[in-house]
């Protein structure tokens, strides 16, 4: 991961480049200038959230609009925390247990998946890694009309296991997680446990966890920023008065379309736990993404 | 099968907690062979369990369910075969959607992927604070897309919008977004566009990052032009990360949801995408139809008429992509 972040376009290890050969991965100006301006589209709209988030309602119609935060934050904050209609600290709780009981399942049940798969033999194994795969294919949308009853059967409509329990472990995390225990655990060492005496889930726990821990991370922060956003499930299964943290947003916008510094101050605390674990964890989220991308 | 022999091994011991006793091989030895022969199966049990339960029971259900004419609400549950299925050929409301989504999926997808060849071309470069630049770029993806696409839809207003005011800056009279076919099309691809571009860029970059530098200087020692070793070195050694983008943007694409719904906020109905259902998308009608309107049956059938539609498109992108590249 360390040697995919640290090294864009440098050849340094081949021999000595010539001139001409270092000048063919020396970034121009232009290049500087093209990818400025990339960031700065990319980065602008969440920019603009926060400037609206800290303005009054009248300065956000203004022409030219204006381009720094003000310093209504805290009471645009306090109105959408008092608001009736969007259920704000509901669903921030609800949001935060939901993708807190489905990152720590997932890291789990498919790290011991992935180990299963990578690390122990056992009859079919081919043919259930193959089914796993195929899983991934299938979009989840597709089953949420059955999904719906099936929760209308089991009474939680409206409860928050409904967006737990179906995803507690997905296919793509156990295949994550089968892929890099393959080739970051030595048979030699899970060998060794079992002749010391260690059973099959005390190797897993003392000796194969430690090493996925890196995997383990970036599932865990991928799968809870999927679960923080999930947006369609939700609406089709929870109340407006039980909302995740998206829904509130919704409940919001339907509501207070006029009311800008409302809406988007709303919306910045629903981005502002993915923009905190992204500051903090950034290079491993880009580290993984790019190793995904190579396997894949 | 090294692990039964070690098993094996373990037990011919004798436990280390009881020694001088003679040791019970049939009661430890069976337990430690249970162990080897189940735990493999114990351990991958959750995700069968979780995934027949609501993965590929749901997906089978859909299927029952859509040859029926099923309501929950008012308890309907009858019989009708492919009915369904023959009214969505000749329902023009579908067919509509249809358009829609396939509309804005070729406004966003063919952007996004040529865009993030360009960035991943540029962030491959020797460039100074690389890290930083490919933060930038892939921060979008890290929002939540129900939030974003609000503050877009306010961006995209037609009377106070940062987008209307920003292009009269260089004379060009306001547009009216929400109303017309083309420009919601045209907005809503770009909400798909901002965030995926980033993320396509990085994918592009790894797969650039392992192609051999010799290839580069040998076509730059034969004279060859950043541009035409980009078109001719690059592009080419990416086509199976270009299959798999394609692929992963089309399924993504044809399932378009959160941005239309709420690019309509300011509809009565949420699904209806616009006045004229302009941005209706085919995930909002099978929404609509299921949720809105207790049409589960003929909710269903669109499902699965999705479904097929993304296998069908997932497969021709392959081929189109492999045979572009293959004429080369």
């Amino acid at each position: 991961m360390t040697t995919l972040l640290a090294g864009p376009g440098q050849p340094a290890k081949h021999a000595r480049p010539t001139g001409k050969m270092r000048g063919l991965w020396e970034a121009s100006p232009l290049t500087y200038v093209a990818l400025i301006v990339a960031v700065a589209l990319s980065l602008f709209p969440i920019y603009w959230m926060i400037v609206v988030a800290t303005r009054t309602n009248d300065v956000v119609s203004a022409v030219p609009p204006p381009l720094v935060p003000g310093g209504e934050g805290g009471e645009n904050v306090g109105r959408l925390f008092d608001n009736p209609d969007a259920y704000f600290a509901q669903g921030l709780l609800n949001s935060a247990i939901a993708s807190t009981v489905v990152t720590i399942s997932t890291v789990f049940f498919a790290s011991l998946a992935g180990f299963a798969f990578a690390k122990l033999r056992f009859k079919g194994k081919n043919g259930l890694l193959l089914t796993i795969i195929a899983t991934m294919m299938i979009p989840v949308q597709m089953g949420i009309i059955p999904l719906y009853m099936i929760m209308v059967e089991l009474g939680w409509q409206n409860q928050l296991q409904a967006v737990i329990v179906p995803f507690l472990v997905t296919g793509f995390g156990v295949f994550m997680m089968r892929q890099y225990a393959s080739q970051a655990i030595p048979d030699e060492l899970i060998e060794a446990a079992r002749v010391d005496g260690c059973t099959t889930f005390g190797i897993y726990w003392r000796v194969v966890m430690p090493a996925l821990r890196p995997a383990a991370g970036v599932l865990g922060l991928l799968t809870f920023m999927q679960t923080w956003n999930e947006f369609m499930w939700p609406l089709a299964v929870l109340a407006p008065d039980n909302p995740t943290v998206q829904l509130s947003i919704n409940n919001l916008a339907n509501a207070y379309f006029d009311d800008y510094t409302l809406m988007f101050a709303g919306t910045t605390v629903a981005v502002l736990p993915l923009l905190v674990v992204f500051i903090v964890f950034g290079r491993q989220i880009i580290g993984g993404i790019m190793e995904g991308a190579v396997k894949a | 099968m090294t692990t039964d022999l070690r098993a094996g091994r373990k037990h011919s011991r004798p436990a280390p907690g009881d020694p001088g006793r003679r040791p019970r091989p049939t009661w430890r030895g069976r337990l430690a062979k249970l162990d080897v022969k189940a735990s493999p199966y114990a351990f991958i049990s959750p995700f069968y369990i979780v995934f027949l339960i609501f993965g590929l029971f749901p997906l089978g259900f859909t299927l029952w369910v859509s040859l029926h004419d099923w309501g929950l609400a008012s308890g309907t549950r009858e019989w009708v075969g492919l009915d369904n299925y023959d009214y969505l050929l000749t329902d023009s409301d579908f067919w509509h959607a249809t358009v829609n989504t396939i509309g804005i999926f070729v406004m966003a997808t063919i952007p996004q992927l040529l865009i993030a060849l360009f960035i991943a071309n540029a962030l491959n470069r020797r460039i100074r604070m690389p890290t930083l630049f490919r933060i930038g770029m892939v921060a979008p993806l890290v929002t939540s897309t129900a939030a974003v696409s609000i503050v877009f839809t306010q961006m995209f207003d037609t009377d106070w919008g940062m987008i209307n005011w920003a292009i009269g800056l260089v004379g060009i009279d306001p547009i009216d977004w929400s109303a017309g076919r083309g420009w919601s099309w045209v907005a809503i691809a770009m909400m798909v566009n901002w965030r995926w571009i980033g993320y396509n860029a990085l994918i592009y970059l790894a797969a650039m990052q392992s192609i051999p530098r010799d290839l580069y200087e040998a076509a730059a020692i034969d004279g060859a032009s950043r541009t035409r070793q980009f078109w001719q070195i690059t592009v080419p050694m990416l086509r199976p990360t270009v299959i798999f983008t394609v692929i992963i943007s089309t399924i993504g694409g044809l399932q378009l949801f959160t941005e239309p719904v709420l690019f309509s906020v300011r509809t009565p109905n949420n699904m209806d995408g616009g006045a004229l259902h302009q941005f209706q998308t085919i995930t909002m009608y099978m929404y609509d139809n299921a949720f809105g309107s207790d049409r589960y049956g003929y909710g269903a059938a669109v499902a699965w008429a999705l479904f097929m539609m993304i296998i069908v498109f997932s497969l021709i992108n392959f081929l189109i992509v492999r045979r572009t590249g293959g004429t080369k």
